[in-house]
């Protein structure tokens, strides 16, 4: 956000402060970033390129894991996996969150009080508050076989619906997408709601008496005073999406065969279980480069959008 | 930002809708009841696995054996509760997730505003490529980070100590921390500085005497998450301590998970403990943390 301006206290030095230089205080945060992100960074790259088993020492052998990664289908899995965390952890939670923030702020919060609408917010905020492990931990024990979801369904007579709903790899990525949109949708909720005080309460008023609906109210206002917000709330999801490892870990740990595996958990499994470190680093660094690939491609897609704004 | 509502409100279409308003209140009176009950309903939803959690950490096994998951519990059973806290010895493990996540708070905001003065206010040379540097360090998958992390700390020793997870996080946190703040500091009011320059101040009284009073509520902000990010934590924890001793709430309770001893209720109860601290925490911090949402989000 910082953007270049012209530096005038260059040019008036004595109105500085004095007493060493600026950098000087950049030396334990660099030195700490260098030692504890910089160089495992590097190493994980130079891993990537060796088979090495964390005994003894790397051996050299080049690209091979990748091109072993190119014909792995578990490795394609978990990333078509992700592509399912990702409708489960963004694309779902931000649409939902949106309409939820907007019937927050601008029908309870305005029709009732503030009060109902916090209450109310927290409410789907509390997933978000608790360590996701524990989330996870519960709810793998509600969609046991002889779970609470099950005793659920058989309790109100729709004993053909209940299901090994992690146990069966049709059914289990689909569980695992529903419990994540339960973890993630307090987040855009929060953002949005929080971003939707910002606006001037008159634009909805003026809006109101020139007869716009509420989904009127709601395209035209709504969305486009929150788009800043929405940019944030997707590309900080997906990177989580990509990232995502404790859900995983507690509910399924990428099972049953496979079918919710995903590239943080892969490469986990690998490091630590199959004690393949070469292979291992090379899923994770694939998984970066996808990382950074796509937060380049929203900034890049936010700042397009941010100009064409100032065009208009 | 400018936003156009109708093109042209003064537009025929526009006249023609003027009656509208008073058919809308009309409906919105029973309309509005409609929408807070489905918004009400929403919210209980998402309350059921709580609901789920508490009903079954107090039941006996033999109750829930007999009775199953949804029946209210015969007494008042607490002895799921006693086993999972003496088993994982959970004062303990409280200890070290407050320990850890205390640390990372405060040292991360410490090398945040340190950093950040150096590149918001210092405006060192090459500070748009640091600041790069940092983005990118807090965007990595901790998954290629963790082997060699994991490796190094065996090397240096501080394999399976709280230490180590303690540097780590506060490396990662104040990658973030300075991001967002070298932004923020960089609308800070220069006249400000001027003057404290005036008066003779050195860089390192500024920093405390002028800047940091009235950065304060940010860094509030980023103490509380920074505490409830490293708190919830659990690739790296999970790999870095693996000794009872050492372990973190979410680590004890995972790595239990699918042993004999976890029936059903000590699972239940188990999950109920751990995430007490973390809703304390969130009630006391409400007001703080919704402000802080903000504050993450505009960056």
């Amino acid at each position: 956000m910082s953007t270049p301006t012209t530096d005038l206290s260059t040019m008036r030095p004595d109105r500085r402060p004095k007493g060493g230089a600026y950098w000087l205080f950049l030396v334990p945060g660099g030195v700490l970033l260098a030692l504890i992100i910089g160089l495992p960074f590097v190493m994980n790259i130079y891993f990537s390129f060796t088979k090495w088993s964390g005994i003894g020492q790397p051996h050299w052998i080049g690209l091979h894991n990748y091109n072993e990664l190119l014909h792995d289908d578990i490795f394609w899995m978990s990333f078509r996996n992700t592509l399912a965390m990702i409708v489960a952890m963004v694309l779902v939670p931000t649409l939902l969150g949106m309409f939820l923030a907007a019937v927050l702020f601008d029908s309870i919060g305005r029709r009732f009080n503030p009060r109902t609408s916090s209450v109310l917010r927290a409410a789907f905020y509390l997933p978000q508050v608790l360590p996701v492990v524990v989330a996870g931990i519960v709810w793998g024990w509600i969609l046991q076989p002889d779970g609470a979801l099950n005793a659920l369904l058989k309790a109100i007579g729709l004993n053909s619906l209940a299901h090994d709903w992690l146990g069966d790899p049709k059914t289990a990525m689909p569980t695992v997408m529903v419990m994540m949109i339960w973890v993630q949708i307090g987040y855009p909720v929060v953002v949005f709601m929080a971003a939707l005080q910002r606006v001037d309460p008159e634009l909805y008023e003026a809006a109101e008496l020139d007869g716009a609906g509420w989904f009127r109210r709601f395209r035209a206002i709504t969305i486009p005073q929150i788009r800043a917000e929405t940019f944030v709330v997707s590309l900080t999801c997906t990177i989580a999406a990509m990232k995502v490892f404790g859900p995983i870990f507690a509910l399924t740990r990428g099972g049953p065969d496979n079918a919710t595996n995903v590239p943080s958990y892969f490469s986990y499994y690998t490091f630590f279980k199959k004690l393949n470190v070469g292979y291992g680093s090379a899923i994770s660094t694939v998984l970066t480069v996808l990382i950074i690939m796509v937060s380049v491609v929203f900034i890049r897609v936010q700042n397009a959008s941010e100009k064409r704004d100032e065009d208009i | 930002m400018s936003i156009a509502i109708d093109p042209d409100p003064a537009s025929p279409a526009a006249l023609t809708r003027s009656r509208q308003p008073v058919r809308s209140r009309h409906q919105r009176g029973a309309s509005r009841w409609v929408v807070l009950a489905v918004v009400t309903l929403a919210a209980l939803v998402m309350l059921i696995p709580f609901g789920f959690m508490i009903l079954n950490a107090f039941k006996s096994p033999s109750d829930y054996s007999s009775h199953g998951s949804l029946s209210w519990p015969t007494g008042f059973y607490t002895k799921g509760l006693t086993t999972y806290w003496n088993q994982v010895n959970f004062p303990l493990k409280l200890w070290n997730s407050i320990l850890i996540s205390g640390s990372v708070a405060f040292l991360a905001v410490l090398i945040s505003l340190l950093n950040a003065y150096a590149l918001g206010i210092g405006r060192v040379r090459g500070r748009l490529w640091i600041i790069a540097a940092f983005l990118l360090a807090n965007m990595l998958p901790q998954e290629s980070l963790i082997y060699p992390l994991y490796y190094l700390a065996k090397q240096v020793g501080l394999y399976d100590n709280k230490l180590s997870v303690i540097i780590i996080f506060t490396v990662i946190q104040s990658a973030f921390g300075t991001y967002l703040l070298a932004s923020v500091f960089g609308t800070f009011p220069k006249a400000l500085l001027e003057a404290a320059a005036l008066d003779g101040a050195g860089k390192w009284t500024v920093l405390w005497k002028v800047i940091f009073p009235n950065v304060r509520p940010t860094l509030s902000v980023l103490l509380i998450f920074f505490f409830i990010w490293t708190w919830n934590e659990f690739l790296i924890p999970l790999v870095m301590l693996i000794d009872n001793s050492t372990q973190t709430i979410p680590v004890a309770l995972a790595s239990l998970q699918g042993d004999r001893l976890m029936d059903a209720p000590t699972t239940n109860a188990g999950a109920l403990i751990s995430l007490i601290p973390a809703v304390i925490f969130f009630f006391v911090f409400q007001r703080t943390l919704t402000r802080g949402v903000t504050a993450g989000a505009i960056k």
